[in-house]
Order: C-alpha cells, then structure tokens, then sequence
C-alpha cells in the first residue's frame, strides 16, 4: 500500500459536526470526518447507523440542520443536488436507478448531460457544432464503455441485464461526469464473489487511472479491509472510528458495534 | 503515418511474409490490411501503415536484444498488434510462437519452457501476470512485452515493456541503423522457419510443429487459387492465433492475396462483429454452426404465428431445392420461383440477421458437422464447404471443390496433395505443406513422418466412388467384428449423436460377432417431446426407460443401420443390438473426459454385464451403478434395463417389382 500513501493529497472535502435529524429520529449526530484527495475511503456500520445519510447530505440531497461542508475549499451550509453534480460530484445508489428501456450506451450518454453546451435545439438538429460536440461525447461514452468491458452489451436495454452488470453501468454512468468525487452506495450488493471481484477490480482501477477520490458505503468486510485506504464507522448517527482498516479492525468500539456488547 | 522510403521498394523474391508485406504496401499501400473494433468504431490500418508498424516494432525487437534464431512467445487474443509481432519477429529472424491464450498457466510455462521463449508478447494484464510468474520460475524467457497498458500503472518490473514504447525504440534504432531492417529482411528465405505452432494434444504434452515460410507461402497460395480469393476478400479474425487454421486464413492467405482481416471487440462481441462486418470468406468449427443454429430455430418458435409458418414453408421449399440450386443442378422451375420468393422474404433476412449476407466461402473443419447442419446452411444458399485438414500439413489436404459437395466425405485432394491410404486403412498425404519437423522431438518427428514426406494422420479413412476422402475414426480405435467386417465406433456414435434425442452414443463390436451400442437420451429434448405429448415421468431413469422413448430410438437405429448399408465398407458394422442407458454418462464418474469425450474403454469396463447381455440372448437385466451426485456424494441406482433388438438391412438393393 505504499503507492497509495503516496497517491492521497490534500483534503478535498471535509465533513464539520453535522448532525441531521428527521423529526426526532436524529440521523447523524456531530459527525465529523475528511475526503482526502486520491484516496479510497469506506463509510461502514451496523444497518440504521447513518451511512447513507451521510452519503446523501455530501451530495447535498438531505440538508443537515447542523454543521457544514468544506468542498474544494469552500464551506457551504446547504447544497442542491445539480449543484453537487456540477462541482464534480458523482454517485451510484444502492437500489439500482438506471433507465431501464434505455440502453447501456445512452444510459452512459446521459452522464455527460451536464458536459453538453448546446442546448437542445441545436441537439435536435443534430448538425455542426452539436454533431462535434455529440461525437467528443460519444467517444468518451466508449472509453468508459471499454474501461468497464461491457463492449457486448453496449446496445442491449439495461432492464434486460443481469443485476451484476446493471450496477456497473450505474458506475458508468457516473464515471461519465468525470467526477472529482464518486460516492458509491453499496456497490456490491447482491452480487455474487466473482462480480464482487470484478467490481473491486473497477474501483481500483477508477482509483489509479483516472485518480478520482472515492467514498464507499459497503458491508462486505472483506472488501472494505482490501480496497480502502481508510475508513470511517459510524454507529447510530454518531462516528465512532476513523483509521486505516487495521486500526478499525482492532477498535474496541467497533468489534461492540457489530457484535453487540453483553450488559 | 509514413512509411520511410526504403519500405517503398518492394523485395524481388517474395518467400517470406515480411517481404510480402513490404510488397502489399507497394501494390496496396492505400488499401486496407486489417481492423480492429475499438472504442466502438472499426479503426483501419492501411498495408503502408501495417508496413510501417511492422519496421517500427522489428526495429524496436532488434534494440530490446532479440536476435535471429530467438522465440518469441505471443499470447492474446486476436489483435493486430499481435499479428504484427509475429511479421516484426520474423523480420528480424526471429521465430514466433503463438500460444493459446485461455490454456491452463501450467501447459503455456511447459509451451514457453520447451520452445526456449527469450521474449513474450502479452495482450494484457492477466496475460503479464502469467509471463511475470513463468520467468520467475527460471527458463529462458527474458523480455516482455504488453500491448493494453490498462492496470499496468504500478509494474515497475525493469523486463517489462510497452508496446508503444518498444516502437518508439525502435523508430531511434531505425534511424540510427540506416538500412538494417532491409538487411535482416533481405536475410530470410523460404526454407527459414517461419512459425512453431504447437499442437493441443489430446494425449500427451504439447508437440511444437515447425512450419517454414514455403510450406506456408504454397499452402496459403494454393488455397487461393482453389478457391479463387481476391484482394477484396472480408475476414473476420477470431479463432485463437495459436492455431494453424487463424494463422493461414487471417495471416497468410491475408499477405498473399492482400485481403483486409478484422479483428473483432472482445470474445463476446464476436456474433455482433460478424453481423456488422459481413465477412465473404468464414471459417468455423462445428460447434458454432450449430449454435447459431439453434439460436434460429428457438428464435423462430417464439416469433408470430405468420412468420414461424412462412419460415417452416420456406425451410421445407430450400431443404428441397436449396442445396442443388447452389450446386448448380437441375431443379424444377416451380421450385426455382418458389425458392426466390423464400429468398426474398426468409433466406436473405436470416442470412443478414447472421452476418452472411456476403459470405462467398464457408468452411467447418476440426470433427464431423451434422448432416442436417451442414444442409441447413447449404439450403439458405451459404456455400459452407468441409475440409480436412491439419497442422502438419500447413492446414489442407482434403477440401469439397465448389459444386461437388458430398456431405459425409471431406472433398478431393488439395492441390499439390497426394494422399493414400494404408493396408491397415489410415490415411497419408505428402505435400508442399507438410511441416519440417516436430521442434526438439526426431523421434515424435520420424514416428509421424517417413523419410520420403508421407504424413502419418492417424485418421482412418478412404475414398469412395467419386473420389472423395471419406473419414471414418481414428485409425486405433477401427476395429473389425468376428466376420471381417470393418467397425468404426466413433463413425456409428457420430451418426447417432446427430439425432437430438441422442446425447452419447457407445458403440461396441471390435473382436465380437456383431455392433451393439450404449444410448443415452438427451434430457432436454426427450424430456421437451414428452411434454408437448403429456408423458408423464418423474426421473430421466423412467423417462430413459419409457417405451416410446424406446421406441424412437430403435427407429434411430434403424436409420443409422440404412445410411450403413449404404455404405460398402462399414454395411457390415450394423447396430444388432442396443440399450438405453439408466443414467446419463457423466465427467464426475469417470465416463466421460473433461472435454466431454467418452472414454470407451472406462466404460466398458464399468459396465462389463451390460456389454455382456447386449451380446448375450437376453432380453432384460438388471443393474446397479455406482454414481456421484454434484455435491459429491455417492450413490447407487439400480435398473432393470431392456435389451433391443434393432432391424438390419442387407446390402443388395432390394429388387424393384419383379415384373
């Protein structure tokens, strides 16, 4: 891992005491972590602990009531979520939320929308500078294409596809913003160990060739201790560990966290 | 991309392949040599430019240290960058040795071992891993080379190259050394080795067959004349490059005729490359025949009530009349009619949906094609022909001559092939193609060929009337019953398996009075037919023991019995007696191999008391058979197995009316 510690630079985004409550169920409670650039971090903890919360106040969907988020340098209280998209922040979801009669191709094709200029009269009319700029699009729709390997199902609808491949897609389709930040909602979940280990493959790889920053939610262990570079547990709304995954994995609170502690 | 100039004056004796590409890119320099689909798009590479990135990539061998006489080891599926090594090895002298890609890391390490490999090739990352592991298990290989940098970011292994870089080198090297690629191509002539294939060897290790550039050059010529290829011949590349037929039909016969090859996606795009490609000149093993096939028909039953009826019309109007129209021959002017109209609305839109709308030339080779497949494609106006071939003999020696198709038989002689059969019944050819030596094995090498060039196929076979080679097994496993007979199992269990209610057939009969075989039903399609006809069966045991499954086999039998009789050598071999068995044959017992061959022998020794009965006069018996279930417990069935006898025909034809 020494070529990782060499890769993470500055803090990209840093995560100040938000707390978020919904009525009285109180979601997150004075949470505060980083997103370093470069660097592969993973949100885990029991269900109900906050972790996609925490996913959805980061791209600025959920508005915490508390706190704030320092993004690239800038603090910001609340944040839409086109606005997130714009500022180069990515995601997928943990249910699937693709196009299903679309094919993969144009599925991929509308995560450049925010990259295209022309507005749609000159799309439809589908000549000179929107023919170049539709091109460039589609060329970096098939770079993806062949980054993720699905050549074979460039024109097949996604509903057609098998779970394991829709959500690579859905990774595709996010890949196509060129984020500077891609969060991952349970991107392993439901799939079987070798899409398991296709997708951990995908992830790293995003990681080293495009050096995209990552923030994952996953519950497979085995995968979180192997791909990230450091994680954070959250336990009901609250942060209760936050290291490399071998400090985690030793924490005290976190071994209560999962396994219950005997009263 | 320019060539430098000196490429532009093409050699006078064009015996190797890198002069004949130095050639192409003065008589076709603008035209097309080769595809690639990527990113989505077909990108091109026109002979000038294939000329260029070969001296560039030579160039860049020589200045990595590959020397004249060295192997280079190329693993990968097909990619022009892969095909160009192997014209940039040779180039400088240097000997390719093109591996298959998916075969286990312990038969490349022995393929790598044995050929000596200082330099590899690999396509990509999974390809390094396999070569970093190789080299660091000692050997010779050295240097390697990889053409999709994709995960490669952190190798920092000082033997590893990229393939642009090596280029890149080699574009310094070129122009340091002003005239050192024509030196070393000017170097090489025909009788030079041009290729080690080696062979996958179903039993034993791997043979490395050394090829030269003349066996390849006349072959690869001789092919096109038979078959009168042109420069505007489109081929899709997708067979592994390891093997013989890929390396003469997308390689060869390419630098020769200057025909365009393109290299499809992925493997898994192949089907869609083909359809968008339209290839006019296709190769393809049986296999792939018949899948295509059965993706048809399982398409056409779910399609409409008016489209299933006009295609099961139009099919019964080409099964009637489609082969002879192809071939040529009288048919009847109301077929003709009808025959267009079907091709009008049905054979052309299926040839299109297939990616056959151009197709001039196919070919199946490797093992027996189903005469019902083999028809099928025919009848649509698919000018699928049969060859027999093999890597010993650079690909051809025998091949069906446009017009002259006899489905069972494998065509006349090739040209420049003679072939004999011997007292014992195998087949031998001598060729300009036959290959010069097994590599570093005189003894594989003599025990196959005769001081004189004749080539042991270990292939039984013969020619009938017409003259074509008809082949019926190989040479050690034909066999003779008491009466003299000659007994040919796997000919007998092919003709069986082609029925779909048959999956493994095995037959017996050497050293007995008569042919008897073992059956085994197909599950899926037994068990659709008792669907469709409310037959009710809870086990493939009672399915496997119904009477009208029985029934249907013995009919089976008795049309395997008549193309028998039909034939002079085998009519003797008639199945007398049959069974079907209990359980279906099976990798996980032994039965079968993992290749899903059956292991003859195995299973009768397995089964002694059944082979017993069938040459015994009962008419039932029972049995108990040991069994493993896929979680790999174990098991006993027992059955109690009817014994069958089966109608066989004399062969006089039976006398017409008396009268």
């Amino acid at each position: 891992m020494t070529q990782a510690h060499e890769r993470i630079g500055d803090t990209l985004l840093a995560v100040e005491n938000v707390s978020l409550a919904f009525g009285g169920v109180r979601a997150l409670s004075e949470v505060s972590f980083e997103i370093r650039e470069h660097e592969i971090l993973a949100i885990i903890g029991p269900n109900g602990a906050g972790k996609s919360s925490m996913l959805n106040v980061i791209n600025g969907f959920y508005h915490p009531q508390d706190g704030a988020i320092t993004y690239k340098g800038k603090k910001r209280k609340q944040m839409r979520p086109h606005h997130a998209a714009a500022t180069g922040i990515a995601r997928t979801f943990q249910n699937i939320a693709l196009f299903k009669g679309m094919s993969t191709l144009d599925n991929i094709m509308t995560g450049r929308l925010l990259k295209m200029r022309r507005n749609f009269l000159w799309q439809a009319l589908y000549w000179g500078p929107a023919l170049r700029e539709e091109m460039e699009h589609r060329e970096a729709a098939e770079r993806i294409i062949d980054f993720l390997e699905i050549q074979s199902i460039r024109k097949t609808p996604v509903g057609r596809l098998p779970y394991g491949l829709q959500k690579r897609v859905e990774l595709g389709r996010a890949l196509a913003a060129e984020p500077d930040l891609l969060l991952l909602d349970e991107p392993m979940a439901g799939m079987n160990v070798e899409e398991k280990e296709d997708m951990c493959r995908f992830i790293l790889d995003v990681s080293d060739e495009f050096g995209t920053t990552i923030a994952l939610i996953e519950h497979d262990m085995g995968v979180v201790m192997d791909i990230s570079d450091r994680v954070v547990v959250l336990d009901y709304g609250r942060k209760i560990a936050d290291g490399t995954p071998d400090q985690v994995r030793g924490n005290a609170a976190v071994i209560d966290a999962y396994l219950g502690v005997s009263h | 991309m320019n060539s430098a100039a000196p490429a532009n004056r093409a050699p006078e004796r064009l015996d190797t392949f890198p002069k004949l590409c130095a050639d192409q890119a003065v008589k076709n320099g603008s035209r097309p040599a080769i595809r690639e689909k990527d990113f989505g798009i077909w990108q091109t590479w026109t002979w000038a430019q294939v000329a260029a990135e070969v001296r560039a990539l030579a160039c860049g061998l020589a200045a990595l240290g590959l020397k004249r006489g060295d192997k280079i080891a190329i693993v990968g599926d097909n990619r022009p960058r892969l095909y160009w090594t192997m014209t940039a090895a040779q180039a400088i002298g240097a000997i390719p040795v093109p591996l298959y890609q998916d075969s286990a890391a312990k038969e490349m390490a022995f393929v790598i071992d044995h050929a000596e490999a200082r330099f590899a090739m690999a396509e990509d990352q999974e390809q390094v891993d396999k070569m970093i592991e190789i080299r660091s298990s000692g050997g010779k290989l050295d240097q390697v080379i990889y053409d999709n940098a994709r995960g490669m970011r952190h190798y920092t292994h000082d033997f590893l190259h990229s393939f642009t870089d090596v280029q890149a080198a080699g574009r310094e090297f070129d122009e340091a050394h002003a005239g050192f690629y024509e030196a070393e191509v000017a170097k090489g002539t025909g009788a030079d080795t041009a290729i080690i294939l080696y062979t996958s060897g179903t039993t034993g290790q791997p043979k490395g067959v050394v090829l030269s550039f003349d066996n390849l050059i006349r072959t690869a010529a001789n092919g096109i004349a038979f078959d009168n290829l042109r420069l505007d011949e489109e081929v899709l590349a997708y067979l592994p490059m390891a093997w013989v037929g890929d390396h003469l039909f997308s390689f060869g016969q390419s630098y020769l005729a200057g025909f365009c090859v393109s290299c499809p996606e992925s493997s898994d795009t192949v089907m869609h490359d083909l359809r968008e490609l339209g290839p006019t000149y296709f190769f393809a093993p049986p296999r792939i025949f018949e899948n295509i096939l059965t993706t048809v028909m399982i398409r056409m039953e779910d399609a409409g009530w008016v489209k299933r009826r006009m295609f099961h019309y139009f099919m019964s109007v080409a099964k009637r009349c489609g082969g002879d129209i192809l071939d040529g021959k009288p048919v009847p002017l109301v077929d003709r009619l009808l025959y267009a109209i079907g091709d009008l609305l049905t054979y052309g839109p299926l040839r299109n949906t297939l990616g056959f709308s151009r197709v001039r030339l196919a070919y199946t080779a490797g093992e027996a094609i189903g005469p019902e497949i083999f028809a099928f494609y025919r009848s649509i106006g698919i000018n699928l022909k049969q060859l027999y071939g093999s890597t010993e003999a650079s690909v051809y020696i025998t091949m069906q001559p446009d017009g002259e198709i006899l489905p069972d038989t494998v065509g006349r002689p090739a040209p420049e092939v003679e072939i004999k059969v011997t007292d014992s019944g195998e087949v031998m050819f001598r060729s300009p193609g036959v290959f010069v030596e097994y590599y570093k094995s005189a003894e594989a090498t003599a025990a196959t060929k005769t001081s004189d060039g004749w080539v042991h196929t270990g292939d039984a076979g013969y020619f009938n009337e017409q003259g074509h080679l008809k082949i019926i097994d190989r040479a050690k496993d034909v066999g003779r019953l008491n009466n003299g007979a000659l007994f040919a199992p796997k000919y007998i269990e092919n003709k069986l398996k082609f029925f779909p209610e048959i999956k493994e057939a095995v037959a017996y009969g050497d050293q007995r009075d008569y042919c008897a075989v073992f059956v085994n039903i197909d599950l899926a399609a037994v068990g659709s037919w008792a669907e469709r006809n409310n037959v009710a069966y809870a086990s493939y045991q009672e399915l496997a023991a119904h009477p009208q499954v029985l029934a249907t086999i013995k009919e089976r039998i008795e049309a395997v019995n008549r193309d028998l009789r039909d034939d002079p050598k085998l009519a003797g071999s008639q199945i007398e007696r049959f069974l079907v068995l209990h359980k279906e044959l099976d990798a996980d017992d032994g039965e079968l191999t993992r290749t899903r061959k059956v292991r003859r022998s195995f299973v009768a020794d397995k089964y002694d008391a059944l082979v017993e009965a069938l040459y015994s006069k009962l008419d039932h018996t029972h049995v108990e058979t040991e069994m493993t279930f896929e979680d790999g417990r174990k098991g006993v069935i027992a059955a109690d197995l009817q014994i069958l006898s089966a109608e066989t025909y004399s062969s006089a034809p039976p006398l017409k009316a008396a009268s």
